[in-house]
C-alpha cells in the first residue's frame, strides 16, 4: 500500500464522480454569494466546503467548483496548489498538524514529530498510517508558539502537547 | 494579563483584561463588561471626529509596520461614489506572534467593535476578517460573536439604530504565511493565489476588488473602542519618555522562559522587565543568549543589547532590530544559533509565494548553504555568500519575504560567527545529514 493510498477523508466517503454542490452544500454557496461583490472571491470558501465534504479536493470537484463559479479548472488548481492547508490527495480519518518552527523548535517540537509518527505508524511525514487512520504533516509556525508544541488534530487545536502525551491522545481518535 | 499566567504588577492591563474570562465572550458577558459603549458613542460622532480622535493617541500599527493608524484612515477617499472595504487581518502567523489569537479567543467582540469602529471611520459599510486557516477555536468563536452582534443589532443594516450599516464577513485562509502581507491578503480574499501585489497603487486608492480599502491589524482595531471611550489623551500618556510610541503594546513572549505567554506593557518599559520580571527570566542554571523581539522577521538581539533596550518602536532599533509584532523568542545558552537560523531561512524558503527571483531563489539556497554548514560540510567562502546573497534579497523585492529571512542570517553571522565556524572548522559534530 503506497502511502497514498489509504482512502478516506474526515467522516464518510462519497463516490468521488457525485457533485459536492447539491442540496444544503449548494444552498450555503449560494449564500456566500451575497456576501462577496465577486463570484470569484467565493473560491477559497467553496474549496473549504469541498474539503469538509469530501476529505480531500481531487480533480473532478476542482472541475465542479470552477463552473460553480465561472472560473476555468486551470485557474481553480493554481489557487488549489498555493494553499497548504487543501489536500490534493486523500489523507487519513485523521489529519495531524504539528508546529516545528524555531519557537516550538527550541522547545522540543521535533521530538513530538518522532512520538506521532512512531505512534501513528505513519513512516514518514506527509505519509498515512497503513490503516488509513492518521496522517502527520510538519507545520510552519501555528501561531501558538507560547504553548509549544501545539498539535492540531483535524479541527482540534491541541496546546503544550509532549512526546509523553501523545499515545493518550491519539486514543481519542478512533 | 500575562495569560495564561496571573497578571504581572509591571503590566498595564488594557486589552487583555479578560483574557481568560470565557464570560467575556458572549454579547451579555461584554455588555456587562462596558462593551460596544464605544460603538455606539463612535456612531454619534462624525467620520472626521474618529479620525482625529485616533490621530492624536498616536496609535500605531500593532501588525509589525507601525504606521500611524489615524494617518492610514485619512487616506481613504472622503467621497462614497463606491464602495470602500475594511480588511482585518487576523492572519497571526509570524513566527513568535500569539496575541490575535488570545483577542479574538477571549473577548472577540473587542475586535467587532474596534472593526465597526473603523468601518464606519474610513466609509466602509463591509469588513472581511480574515483569519488564517489553522486558527480552528478563534475562528468558531468569532463566528458565534458576529452572529450574536448581527442578532442584538450591533452589526447590520442599521448598526445601533444609527442609520448606518455595519457588516461584517468573516473570511478563513487556507494555509499561507504571505496572506498575512496585506496586498497578498486582498488577492486572497479576491480568491487568488496570495500573490503581493507592487504599490503603488496603495490600498487606499484600489485595494480590495480595486476599492479604496484600510488593512488593519486585530491588535491595532482592538485598541480604538479604549481610545474613543476614553480618549487620546488618556492612551498618548500611556508612554514613557518616548511620545512616538504611545499606548500598551501586547507581547507575545516563548521560547526558554519561566513564563511563555501575552503581557501587555506601557510602550517604553524596560525590556529586561518584560524577559526577567514578568517572563520569569531564564529556566533554572541557564542564561539567555539570544532574543528575537518582534517576531522572527527582524535582526536578532544579543542578551546585552535585548537587556539594554527599551521596549517601544525606536528603542528596540536603537539596539539593533525592530519591534515588529512583538512576538519574542527568547533563546537561552543551550541553543545552536546555527540551527534555528536555518530553521528559519527553511520557514521563508517554504513560505515564498515565489513570483520574485532574488525571494524564491535567495531563500532555498539560503536554506541549502546553511544545510550544508550543519552538514560540516561549509566553508569559509559560505560567510560571503551568505550575506551576498542577503543583499540580493533586501529591498528588491515586491514585499519583505525575503528581507525577513536575510535579517536573522546577517545577524546572525554578525553575532554568533563562532558557532558557524565551529561547524565549518568540524569543532562540532554536524547538526544534519549530508545531502
Amino acid at each position: 500500500m503506497t502511502p497514498h493510498s489509504a482512502h478516506g477523508g474526515h467522516g464518510t466517503v462519497t463516490p468521488p464522480h457525485e457533485p459536492v454542490f447539491v442540496g444544503e452544500t449548494r444552498a450555503k454557496l449560494e449564500r456566500l454569494f451575497a456576501l462577496y461583490p465577486t463570484k470569484q472571491a467565493c473560491l477559497l470558501p467553496a474549496l473549504w466546503m469541498v474539503q469538509e465534504v469530501r476529505g480531500w479536493i481531487s480533480e473532478t470537484a476542482i472541475g465542479e467548483v470552477a463552473e460553480a463559479l465561472a472560473l476555468t479548472p486551470a485557474y481553480v488548481k493554481g489557487v488549489v496548489t498555493f494553499y497548504t492547508m487543501y489536500h490534493t490527495h486523500p489523507v487519513g480519518r485523521h489529519f495531524i498538524q504539528v508546529c516545528t518552527t524555531s519557537p516550538c523548535n527550541i522547545c522540543g517540537a521535533e521530538d513530538v514529530v518522532k512520538a506521532l509518527l512512531r505512534a501513528t505508524g505513519c513512516g514518514e511525514l506527509g505519509a498515512t498510517s497503513p490503516d488509513g487512520r492518521f496522517t502527520v504533516t510538519e507545520v510552519e509556525c501555528l501561531g501558538a508558539c507560547g504553548f509549544a508544541t501545539p498539535v492540531l488534530v483535524d479541527d482540534d487545536f491541541i496546546e503544550s502537547v509532549t512526546p509523553e502525551q501523545v499515545p493518550g491522545i491519539l486514543q481519542r481518535y478512533p | 494579563m500575562g495569560y495564561p499566567h496571573p497578571s504581572h504588577p509591571k503590566e498595564t492591563v488594557v486589552l487583555s483584561q479578560y483574557f481568560g474570562d470565557a464570560e467575556a465572550r458572549s454579547y451579555d458577558g461584554w455588555m456587562k463588561r462596558g462593551g460596544y459603549a464605544a460603538l455606539r458613542k463612535a456612531l454619534g460622532m462624525t467620520r472626521e471626529a474618529i479620525v482625529e480622535e485616533v490621530k492624536a493617541s498616536g496609535l500605531r500599527g500593532r501588525g509589525g509596520a507601525g504606521f500611524p493608524t489615524g494617518l492610514k484612515w485619512s487616506f481613504m477617499p472622503k467621497e462614497a461614489t463606491r464602495p470602500h472595504y475594511l480588511v482585518c487581518n487576523a492572519d497571526e502567523s509570524e513566527p513568535g506572534t500569539f496575541k490575535d489569537r488570545e483577542i479574538m479567543r477571549w473577548t472577540p467582540h473587542s475586535l467587532i467593535e474596534g472593526c465597526a469602529i473603523a468601518a464606519y471611520a474610513i466609509g466602509a459599510e463591509r469588513c472581511y476578517i480574515y483569519i488564517r486557516g489553522e486558527f480552528t477555536d478563534p475562528l468558531r468563536i468569532m463566528s458565534a460573536a458576529v452572529e450574536e452582534a448581527y442578532a442584538r443589532g450591533a452589526l447590520g443594516a442599521d448598526a445601533f439604530g444609527s442609520g448606518q450599516r455595519v457588516d461584517m464577513v468573516l473570511h478563513r485562509g487556507a494555509g499561507a504565511y504571505i496572506c498575512g502581507e496585506e496586498t497578498a491578503m486582498m488577492n486572497s480574499i479576491e480568491g487568488k493565489r496570495g500573490n503581493p501585489r507592487i504599490k503603488p497603487p496603495f490600498p487606499a486608492a484600489a485595494g480590495l476588488f480595486g476599492m479604496p480599502t484600510t488593512i488593519n491589524n486585530v491588535e491595532t482595531l482592538t485598541a480604538v473602542p479604549h481610545i474613543i471611550n476614553r480618549g487620546a489623551a488618556w492612551y498618548k500618556g500611556l508612554c514613557l519618555g518616548n511620545p512616538k510610541s504611545t499606548g500598551t503594546k501586547l507581547i507575545s513572549i516563548c521560547g526558554h522562559v519561566q513564563r511563555p505567554g501575552n503581557y501587555e506593557v506601557t510602550m517604553g518599559t524596560p525590556l529586561k522587565d518584560i524577559l526577567y520580571d514578568m517572563a520569569g527570566g531564564p529556566k533554572p542554571g541557564r542564561t539567555f543568549k539570544a532574543v528575537i523581539p518582534g517576531g522572527s522577521s527582524v535582526p536578532i538581539m544579543t542578551r546585552e543589547e535585548a537587556e539594554a533596550a527599551l521596549f517601544d518602536y525606536e528603542g528596540i532599533v536603537e539596539q539593533g532590530s525592530m519591534l515588529g509584532s512583538a512576538g519574542m523568542i527568547v533563546m537561552d545558552d543551550t541553543t545552536d544559533m546555527v540551527y534555528q537560523i536555518w530553521r528559519l531561512a527553511r520557514f521563508y524558503a517554504h513560505e515564498s509565494c515565489a513570483q520574485c527571483t532574488q525571494c524564491r531563489e535567495g531563500t532555498a539556497w539560503t536554506t541549502k548553504i546553511m544545510e550544508r554548514i550543519l552538514a560540516g560540510k561549509g566553508k569559509q567562502e559560505d560567510f560571503q555568500l551568505l550575506l551576498d546573497l542577503a543583499e540580493n534579497m533586501t529591498g528588491k523585492t515586491i514585499c519583505v519575504l525575503s528581507d525577513s529571512c536575510a535579517a536573522p542570517v546577517v545577524s546572525g553571522i554578525q553575532k554568533f560567527r563562532s558557532e558557524f565556524e565551529a561547524y565549518i572548522a568540524g569543532a562540532r559534530e554536524p547538526a544534519l545529514a549530508a545531502v
